[in-house]
Parts: structure tokens; sequence; C-alpha cells
């Protein structure tokens, strides 16, 4: 059996709804991160498949671009919640309502 | 001399102009220029007036002033005729008397700058208009006469009183000159022109006729009553006695008041056309007459009993004019004008001398004034009609006027007016010069400056009756003047109102002089009528009310619902947006991942819809 | 190349406020002799282009054209026929005045300086603009500092004041941006260009659907009732230089639109719809005055008159009668130096008694007799008073307006009757009267003061004498305007 185009989209959609299931449930900040982190690599995912099924090398380019964002976004990401960790004490999602109205 | 007869009311107004910019400094010279000024353009009438005799005739200068697309040419002009002529003789006159005389009356006022220069607008102002060719000028000078009789009003702008009947005398002249431009644009819109020249030409031509002509002439009567304060809209005359009395000499005699009267010979041909609107001037004369008479009869203040009695002199002239009387009306308001302003200078020397209104709180005044109670008793014969003072004359003629217009009613209306007046003149006069002085306090006779003026209207109250046949046919040459009217030769009307004339002192003399009857007893007999006499039929009382119950209640409303009901709806629009803001925040609670599901499901539901939406979508679906 | 004079005009008071900020900070007297050397500046520009306006060649002149983006179709075209030269005039006298009835202003004069050139700037522009983006442009470079103005340098309930003038004059410019937009697509979107603009046959449904949505938007801005409870709230709360502006100027923008955008480019929408809307104008007049009547707020009262006056503008406009539409723009022209003499003055003696409250003052005619003179020549211009500017303009008014409405203005009449009373009974409250102790130290006026307002009575006192000069300037566009709506009549 070879993998052809259609495993790696089910693997990537498997990938992107276990991401968006831990975006949506995780109460950690943390996990939250992750889960988008999750999110990122489907697409980045999606990307290379289609790119080899293609043949061009487009694709491939925009993974890594997909992966550059996902390292600065974890960063920014992090380094938010480290910042809010430092005033609140806590990372807890549903206590961090400061945008409230 | 034609052309230049712009320098007559040039003169006036350059000088107002030069005291008014020069300020204080030269408070002292200020009257002297004024009263230099008006000397020289009383010499210039004067000679227009021989020039206008030497050639009767009407003559128009034009020049162009305003032109607009639409077909719009208002002119500026001058009309010469021997009525305008006539008028700039009395107003410059009169204006140079009473300029003269305030140069002793004033002489200790602190603005008296501003006074000379107020006086000298109010001459050019009245100079203009009876020179106007049109009706956008002569109302432009008309309002400009009222601005004047404003600031002048209010000259002691101090005194509550002084602030309070200046704006009367505005609001009051303003509401009759709404009616006189409304019939400017009723004129404007039917007849296409101001030129009154042209206006008498379309009357002749008929295009002036029915109701278009009573309404144009009532309307422009609207004006003529608020000036010279004909009833309903006399109220703001007796209340204008708070200015300075020179100002009152010159307002009740050459300028305001006789603006009124003016307008309506100027525009006679106008009025002529409608034998409504000419009826309903006489009576409205008639009535004026008649009531401003008897209100005379019981006032205290000897002001306001001549303010009466120039409200009801002027109903005689508009009567008289109402009754197809163009040269009997001019030449009571020539005579009046003497006399008129005598009788206030003389009165004004009086309080001069004693400082107070009030006669009753004078008397005895003939020994220590003497001049005083010459010149005054000469304007009152004058006033009261008898031969040989001018009064006699004109008032003749008047009555005449309505004899010959078959109006028996308003003749009757004149002798019974006539006897009053000589009531109320001489009931004045015995009570302010003749018995025991009220006060301790010696009165001096004023000063040559006073003086000397009050003789020279004195000469021309008592000999301006010589003129009237003179006089007659000289304004026969006037524009829009009725043909000569039938020549009264009788002798019964004289005879009556000299009849008129003779009771009417004799009341007077027994009442207040011989006391044969009692003053109190007859008051107390006819209460009712005193006090409703006493206090003017309530006619300011009435407007009062008008003015508090309905205008400013209608005001404040309106005030109220813009506040509340306009605004309120303008706040009513930003509070149902801040409200929808409101409720609207209330999906921001704050929650990362509530708001993430929320993106979340938009995307989704976005992508199934723009899939359902795409046909090859469907297609395979199906 | 001949000399752009209208950009000049319209950049200088810019070019003076940028030059204000960059002034040191300390230096707090440098900001208003900035400020007026670049007002007066832009003063004797407008009176050399009045002066060298070609009355017989008549229509637009200095033109300027460059193009802006051309792929929308906007250029930077200015150009000023009679009318739009009559407002250059009268912006430029009322901004050299407004400035000197500013010239003490203590808090922040930089700022304050800036922002009030700024906003003359965009008045300029929409005098002057060719083309509708430039047009819409300057208006909300007019609008805006306004805001800032009001909010900051005001008096009382001013941020409310500030926010309700912004909104709702904001909401008449939307009105605005629809009909421009409308017209801008419906000429085949090439060119906000009047000149195009105007050779675009809109069909006569397309006239009367945005006709009246052209006219509320500056009909707004004019005051047009009921849509003018913006004025008396901003009015009472922006200081003096900027009432002036706004009442003086920027209520003026509205009804140079109404007739500049509205009746010149939809002449058959402005038919249609002009008797219905004069109805309106009538309830401003009458309605303006009997209202002022109430106010005990001096600047309230003159806020209100303000309505009243600018109804007797819109009534001029609602005819298209020629005569009115002249009376219309000369009033445009008179009430803006009268009510920016009223406002300095209010400013002036605002600054002596600290109250507005008129009850409370009285006798001050004898502490101030030069403030009180003036007031009274404003209150005589107010009420119509001939030899005044405001007499020719009412009158042409309503010689024009009673040949198409004679019921109706024969009882708008009445307005200036109500009119006289409410400014007499000011006059006398405030001016008459015995002194008050409490008043025992003002003086009069300043020579700042004193020229400020002497500029502005004198324009007032030259128009009522000898009006043609000014009338024959608006003639040269009321005349060919007037022939327009003829033809499409």
């Amino acid at each position: 059996m070879t993998l052809t185009l259609t495993h790696y989209l089910l693997a990537s959609t498997v990938l992107f709804g276990v991401g968006i299931y831990g975006a949506f449930s995780r109460r950690n900040a943390i996990g939250l991160l992750l889960a988008i982190e999750l999110i990122m690599l489907a697409v980045a995912l999606n990307f290379t498949a289609a790119s080899n099924f293609l043949g061009t090398a487009g694709g491939q380019v925009f993974a890594v671009f997909v992966i550059t964002v996902a390292a600065a976004e974890a960063a920014v990401g992090l380094a938010l919640i480290i910042a809010i960790y430092r005033n609140q004490k806590d990372v807890d999602l549903d206590k961090l309502t400061l945008l409230k109205w | 001399m034609l052309e230049h007869a712009w320098i007559i009311p040039a003169l006036p107004i350059a000088a107002a102009a030069l005291v008014g910019l020069l300020g204080r400094r030269i408070n002292r010279f200020a009257g002297w220029i004024t009263s230099a000024a008006i000397a020289g353009s009383l010499l210039l009438a004067l000679r227009l007036m021989w020039d206008v005799l030497a050639h009767p005739g009407v003559k128009e200068i034009t020049l162009p002033w305003l032109q607009t697309a639409g077909g719009l040419m208002i002119q500026m002009g001058m009309l010469i005729d021997p009525l305008s002529s006539v008028m700039l003789v009395i107003v410059t006159f009169v204006s140079l008397m009473v300029q003269v005389y305030s140069l002793g009356y004033m002489a200790e006022d602190e603005g008296i700058g501003r006074y000379f220069a107020f006086l000298s607008l109010f001459t050019f102002s009245m100079l203009g208009l009876v020179l106007s060719n049109n009706l956008i000028f002569l109302y432009m000078f008309w309002e400009l006469v009222g601005l004047s009789s404003y600031l002048l009003i209010g000259f002691w702008y101090k005194k509550p009183e002084a602030a309070n009947a200046a704006k009367k005398a505005f609001v009051v002249t303003r509401f009759g000159d709404m009616g006189f431009l409304i019939g400017i644009l009723v004129v404007g819109y039917f007849l296409n022109t101001f030129n009154i020249l042209a206006l008498g030409d379309a009357v002749k031509a008929g295009k002036l006729a029915g109701g278009l002509a009573t309404a144009v002439a009532l309307l422009l009567f609207c004006g003529a009553m608020g000036k010279s304060g004909q009833f309903p809209l006399h109220i703001w005359l007796p209340d204008a006695m708070e200015g300075p009395t020179p100002v009152s000499a010159l307002i009740h005699a050459a300028t305001m008041v006789a603006a009124g009267v003016f307008m309506v010979a100027r525009l006679f041909p106008l009025f002529a056309a409608s034998e409504t609107a000419m009826l309903t001037v006489s009576y409205i004369g008639g009535f004026t007459a008649i009531f401003a008479a008897t209100i005379a009869c019981v006032q205290d203040d000897i002001k306001r009993i001549l303010a009466y009695s120039t409200l009801s002199q002027l109903g005689y002239m508009v009567m008289a004019l109402g009754c197809g009387g163009y040269t009997a009306g001019m030449f009571h308001l020539t005579t009046h004008a003497a006399f008129k302003a005598l009788l206030f200078l003389a009165a004004g020397s009086v309080i001069h001398a004693v400082h107070t209104n009030d006669i009753w709180k004078m008397g005895g005044l003939c020994r220590s004034m003497g001049i005083t109670t010459a010149v005054m008793l000469i304007a009152s014969l004058a006033l009261a009609g008898v031969f040989p003072f001018a009064g006699f004359f004109s008032k003749d003629e008047v009555l005449v006027s309505t004899f010959l217009a078959g109006r028996m009613d308003l003749l009757f209306v004149g002798l019974l007016t006539a006897l009053l007046t000589s009531f109320y003149i001489f009931r004045m006069f015995f009570v302010v010069f003749a018995g025991k002085p009220a006060t301790d306090k010696h009165a001096h006779e004023a000063s040559w400056v006073m003086t000397i003026p009050m003789l020279l209207l004195s000469i021309l109250a008592a000999g301006l009756g010589a003129a009237t046949a003179p006089f007659g046919h000289f304004l026969q040459a006037s524009f829009g003047a009725p043909a000569m009217e039938t020549e009264y030769h009788g002798r019964l009307i004289p005879a009556l109102a000299t009849l008129m004339a003779v009771l009417g002192f004799a009341w007077a003399y027994l009442v207040y002089l011989q006391k044969a009857v009692s003053a109190s007893l007859l008051m107390r007999r006819f209460l009712p009528i005193y006090t409703l006499l006493k206090n003017k039929y309530y006619i300011d009382e009435m407007y009062q009310w008008a003015v508090q119950r309905i205008m400013f209640v209608v005001s404040r409303a309106l005030a109220w619902f813009d506040r509340n009901i306009v605004d309120g709806a303008v706040n009513g629009v930003a509070w149902l947006c801040r409200l929808t803001g409101d409720g609207l925040s209330r999906l921001q609670q704050g929650r990362l991942q509530t708001y993430l599901i929320m993106f979340v499901a938009g995307v989704v539901i976005i992508i199934m819809v723009v899939l359902a939406s795409n046909p090859t979508v469907l297609a395979w679906m199906k | 190349m001949s000399i752009p004079y209208l950009s000049i005009i319209s950049a200088t008071p810019l070019v003076a406020a940028i030059i204000i900020m960059l002034l040191p900070r300390e230096r707090v007297t440098w900001p208003r002799w900035v400020a007026l050397a670049g007002a007066a500046f832009s003063l004797i520009l407008s009176i050399t282009v009045v002066a060298a306006y070609k009355l017989a060649a008549g229509g637009y002149q200095f033109l300027e054209t460059h193009s802006l983006l051309p792929s929308l179709g906007i250029q930077y075209a200015l150009g000023a026929d009679g009318m739009a030269l009559a407002m250059v005039l009268l912006t430029g006298i009322i901004i050299f005045a407004g400035v000197l009835a500013s010239w003490d202003v203590k808090e922040r004069p930089q700022e304050f300086f800036a922002l009030l050139l700024i906003l003359v700037s965009g008045v300029f522009y929409v005098f002057a603009a060719r083309d509708l983006f430039l047009f819409f442009l300057g208006y909300e470079l007019a609008v805006l500092p306004m805001y800032l103005l009001i909010g900051i340098w005001g008096t009382g309930k001013r941020e409310y004041a500030a926010m309700k003038l912004t909104l709702y004059l904001m909401l008449g410019s939307a009105l605005m941006l629809v009909g421009i937009l409308a017209m801008y697509f419906a000429g085949g979107a090439q060119s906000f260009h009047l000149d195009h603009l105007r050779h675009v046959q809109y069909s006569r449904g397309f006239q009367i659907t945005f006709f009246p949505i052209l006219f509320l938007g500056f009909g707004t801005l004019a005051g047009f009732w009921p849509f003018h409870t913006w004025s008396p709230d901003g009015h009472a709360s922006a200081p003096t230089a900027v009432s002036m502006l706004h009442a003086g100027v920027l209520m003026k923008l509205g009804a140079f639109g109404i007739i500049r955008i509205g009746v010149e480019m939809l002449p058959i929408g402005a038919q249609v719809w002009v008797p219905y809307l004069a109805l309106f104008t009538l309830v401003n007049i009458v309605y303006g005055s009997l209202v002022a009547m109430a106010q005990t707020d001096l600047k309230y009262v003159i806020a209100y008159s303000s309505v009243s006056h600018m109804g007797i503008v819109l009534l001029g406009i609602c005819t298209l009668n020629p005569i009115a539409l002249n009376g219309a723009v000369m009033q445009m022209f008179s009430h803006g130096i009268m009510t920016g003499l009223f406002f300095a003055l209010v400013g002036m003696v605002y600054g002596r008694t600290h109250t507005r409250v008129i009850p409370d003052m009285g006798g001050l005619a004898s502490r101030m007799p030069f403030l009180s003179m003036a007031f009274v020549v404003g209150g005589l211009v107010s009420l119509g008073l001939p030899g005044f500017s405001g007499f020719v303009a009412e009158l042409l008014v309503f010689l024009g307006a009673f040949r198409v409405y004679p019921l109706l203005s024969a009882v708008a009449v009445t307005g200036i009757l109500f009119t006289a009373i409410y400014v007499l009974r000011v006059v006398q409250k405030m001016f008459f009267g015995p002194d008050k102790p409490a008043f025992d130290h003002v003086g009069d006026a300043n020579w700042v003061e004193k020229s400020c307002l002497a500029i502005l009575m004198l324009v007032l006192l030259g128009v009522g004498i000898y009006p043609s000069w000014l009338v024959n300037l608006i003639n040269s566009s009321i005349g060919p305007l007037t022939q327009m709506l003829e033809v499409v009549r």
C-alpha cells in the first residue's frame, strides 16, 4: 500500500481536529499554545503533501514559512504567558477575563 | 439747487459722524457743530423751497443703487416737489430750534456729544425720508427714524423707564413697519416698481384696483399707524416722554410722528385708489383724535398731557387725509409742528426750572417765568384753535375737509375733540402758570439759548395762519395731490370750532382757575369714567397681557419643546446607540476560548455557505 | 503662468499652523503673531482676488487643476466664481477677526492657533474646490479640529457639546458623502470634477432621490430645523474664536453646499422639493426667534438667532428665485460677519463680567461704552436695520420669496419683529439700567479688541450702505444659475 495524498490529508485533518479540540478545551494557556502548534503543523503537513502531489516546490516553501511563524508565535505566546503569570500568578484561561467588556 | 438737494441731509449726518467719532473730546463744541450744520441745511432748504416756488412741479433725481438678476432694480434718488420742500423746511427749522434750545437744556449732561450726534442722526433720517423717491428708501429712512428715536428716548439709559420706553417705541413702531414692509412686497410683486412716481402712473393706469388697492393701502398705512401713533399702535408715544424734553419736541413736531402723516400724503394716489382704505384711514384718525383727547384731560404729567395731545392732533391729520383733505392734513402738520414744538420747549423750560413733571407740583409760574408763560399761552391758543392763531386755520381746514367729504360723523367727532383739546390744554395752563406756587423753590426764566427758539416758534405759531391760502396753492403742484378741493366759504364750521374752543376754555377756567366747580367733586361724580381715562383705557395692560401671556408663554413653550422634544430626540438617538452598544458588548466576556469557538464556528459557516452556493459543489453533492 | 491665488489663500493657514507647531514652546506670544500674520496674508489675498475677479467675464476664474488620483478621477482643482469669492472673503475677514478675538488665549496657545488655522484652511478649500472629493476633504478638515477646539478650550458642558456637534456634523457629512458618491457613480465614475458632473444628465428619479439627501446633509450644517440643536450647545461651549468661525463660516458651508452641489447639480430635484423644504425654513425663522426670546444665556440667544437667520438663507435658497438667491448669499455674508461680531462681543463681555446669564448683567453701557455700542450695532444688523448689510440681504430674500411664496414670506416677516423684541430686550437688560456694583471694576475694550470689532462693524456698514459691489459679485454667479434653472424647468 502506497501513501496517497488522501492519507496525508486525512492525517492532517486528524491533527487539525486534535488541535482544535485542544484549543477549545484546554484550561491551561500553555496547553492552548501547544494546540495551536498542532493546528499549524496540520497546515504545514497539508502544504508539503500538496507540494509532493503537484510536483512543485511552492508548498514546501510555505511549510518552512509556517514553521517559522509557528516558532515566532510560540516565542511570543510563551513570553506573554510568562508575563501574565508574573502578573496574575495563574495561567488558567477561565480566570483570565481582563478584556471583558 | 435741485441737484444739490442731497447736501441738505448730508450736512447733519456729517456733523453727527464727526461728533460721534471725536467723542468726548469735543463735548463742549458738539452742539455748536451740529447746530451749525443744521442751520446750513435750513438755509439750503429755504433756498430749495424758493426754487420750487419759482418753478412748481415734480422733479426727480435718481442714481442706481442695487440691481440683480430677475429684474430687480432699486434706485436711490430724490423726489423734489412742493410737499417735500415744505417738509424739508419744517424738519430743518424745528430741528434747529431744538438743537439751539438743547444747548441750554442739556448743557450739564455728561453725554452731550452723544446727544447731539443722535439728534443730528434723527434730523438726517427724517430729511432722507422726506426726499426719498422710492418705497425702499422711504422704508430705509423710516427705520432709521425709528432707530434715532430709540437712541434718543433711551438717552438716559440708566433710568429703567427710559430704556423700557425706548424699546417699546422701537418694537411697537416696528410692528407697524412689518405691515409696511409686507405692503412694499405686495407692491413690488404686483406693480414691479418701487418708484413713487411710477406707482402713481400705475394707479392712473388702473393697475391697482379693488381689493388689491385696499390691501396695499392698508398695509402701508400700518407703518403710518406705528410711527404716527394711531390707535391701536399709539402706546409708545406717551412713554416716549422718558427722553429729554427737547427730544420730545422733535419727535412730536417734526420727525418721527410726522413721518406717518407725510407717508400717507406722499403715497396719496395709492390710498386714493381705494374707497375702503380711505374710509378706514379717516375713521382710525377720527377715533384716535377723540380717544387721545379724552385721556389727555385727566393726566397729571405735563409731558403726558402734551403727548396725548399730539396723538389727538395726529388723529386730526390722518382723518383729514382719509377724507381727501390733502392740503388740510399737511397744513395741520405744519402748524402743529410749530405750536407743538413750542409747547414742548416751553414745558421743558418749566421742567428745567422746577425739576418735576407733575403739574400739581407747579403753579403760579407766570410770575417768575414771564416769557415761558407768554409763549405757552400762544401755543395753547394755537392748539385750541382760537382765531387768529395758526391752529385755528388748520383745524378749520381739517373740519372742512370732513364736511366736504360728507362725513358728518367725523365732523362731529372733530368738533367734540376741539372742545376737549381746549379744555385739557387750558387745564394744564391754569394749573401750571396761574394760582399759587406749589413749592417755595423760586423758579427762574431759562437762559437766552432756550428762550430765543421759543420766541421764534411762537411767531410761527401765532402767524402761520396767514399762509393758509398760499400754502394750499403751493402744495397743489405736489406729486399726487388731489385736484383742488371745492372751496368752502361758509362761516358755520369756523364758528362752531371757535365755539367749541371757547366752551373748553370756559370749562377749564371755571374748574381750575375760578374753582367754581370742584375738580375733585367732578372726579368723584364720574369716578368710573375717570378711572378708565386715568388708566388710558387699559390699553397698555392689554398689550402687557398679550405679550406676557401669549407671546412669552409661546416662546417659553417652544424653548421647552426645543430642549426636550427636538433635542430630546437627538439625545434619545444617542442614548439608543449607547444602549445597543452596551448590549452588544456583553458578548465580549473575556474568555479566550469562547471567542475561539465563535471564530471557528463563523469560519465553518462561511465555508459552508460558500460551498453550498457553488454550482459545481451543488452538482457533486447531488 | 498666473499666480495660484486660491492655493496660496487656502494653504497659508495650513503653513502657518505648521510653523506655529515648530515654534519653541516657551515663547507663548509667538503663536498668535504667526497666526495673525497668516490670517492677514489670507485676508489680503482674498481682497485681492475679489478685486481681480473679472465681473464682466463671470464664471469660474483663478482656475488650477492638477491630477491627484487619476485612477479614481480625483483632481486638485480650484476655482472660484462670484459667490465663492464672497465666501472666501467672508472667511478671510472672520479668521482675521477671530485671531484678534482670541489674542489672550492662555491655555496651550500653540495648539489652539494651529488647530484654528487648520480648520480655516479646510474652509477655504471647500469654497474654492472644483472637485467634489477635494470639497469633501476640505469639509472634513474643517469639522474635525472643531472637536478638539471645543473639547479642550471650551467651557461648560464641553465634552458633551463637542461630541454632539462632531457626531451631528459627521452625520451630515455621511449623508453628503452618499449624495456625492451617488453623483460620482451615476456620472460614470470617471471624475469628481464639478465641470464633468455638471454635464451629466441625471435622471429625474435620481435627482428626486438624492436632492433631499444632499439638502439634509448640508442643511444639518446650516442649522436646518429640526437638525439644528447641535448649534446652541456647540456655540455655547465653544471658545470665542471657534464660535465666530463656526457660526460665521461653517454654517455658511452648508448653505453654500446646497446651492453649489444641490441646486446646481440636481436642479430638477431641487424644483420638486423646495416647496416642502420652504415650510421648514419658515419654522427656522419664526421658531428660532421665538426660542431665542426665552433664553437667558447670552450665547444661547445668539445661537438661536443664528438658527433664525440661517432660516432666511435657506428660505432664499428654497425659492430658486434669482433675487432671493442673491439675498440668500448676501445673508450668508452678512450673517457671517454679524454673528462673528456677536460672538466676539460675548467673549469679551464674558471675560470681564464672568457671567453669560443675561439677568445677572445690567448697566454695562457706562462701564464699557465701546463694547455696548458694538453690541447695539450687532443687534441692529440682526434685526435688519437699513444702513447695515442685514437689511439688504433680508430685503432681497423677502422680495424674491414673495414672488414665489407670498403667504409664507408674509409670515416669515414676523420673524424680524420677534428678532427686534429679543435683541432689544437683551440690549436693555445687559447694558441699560442702573449700574450694578458687581461690575464696578470692569473696563472697556482694549486696542486689539477694538480693532477686531471695528473691522467687523465697518464691513457691515460698508455693505449696508453700498451693497452693489457685493451684490454684483454674487449676482454674477446667481444669474447663470437661475438661467439654468429656467431651462430645466
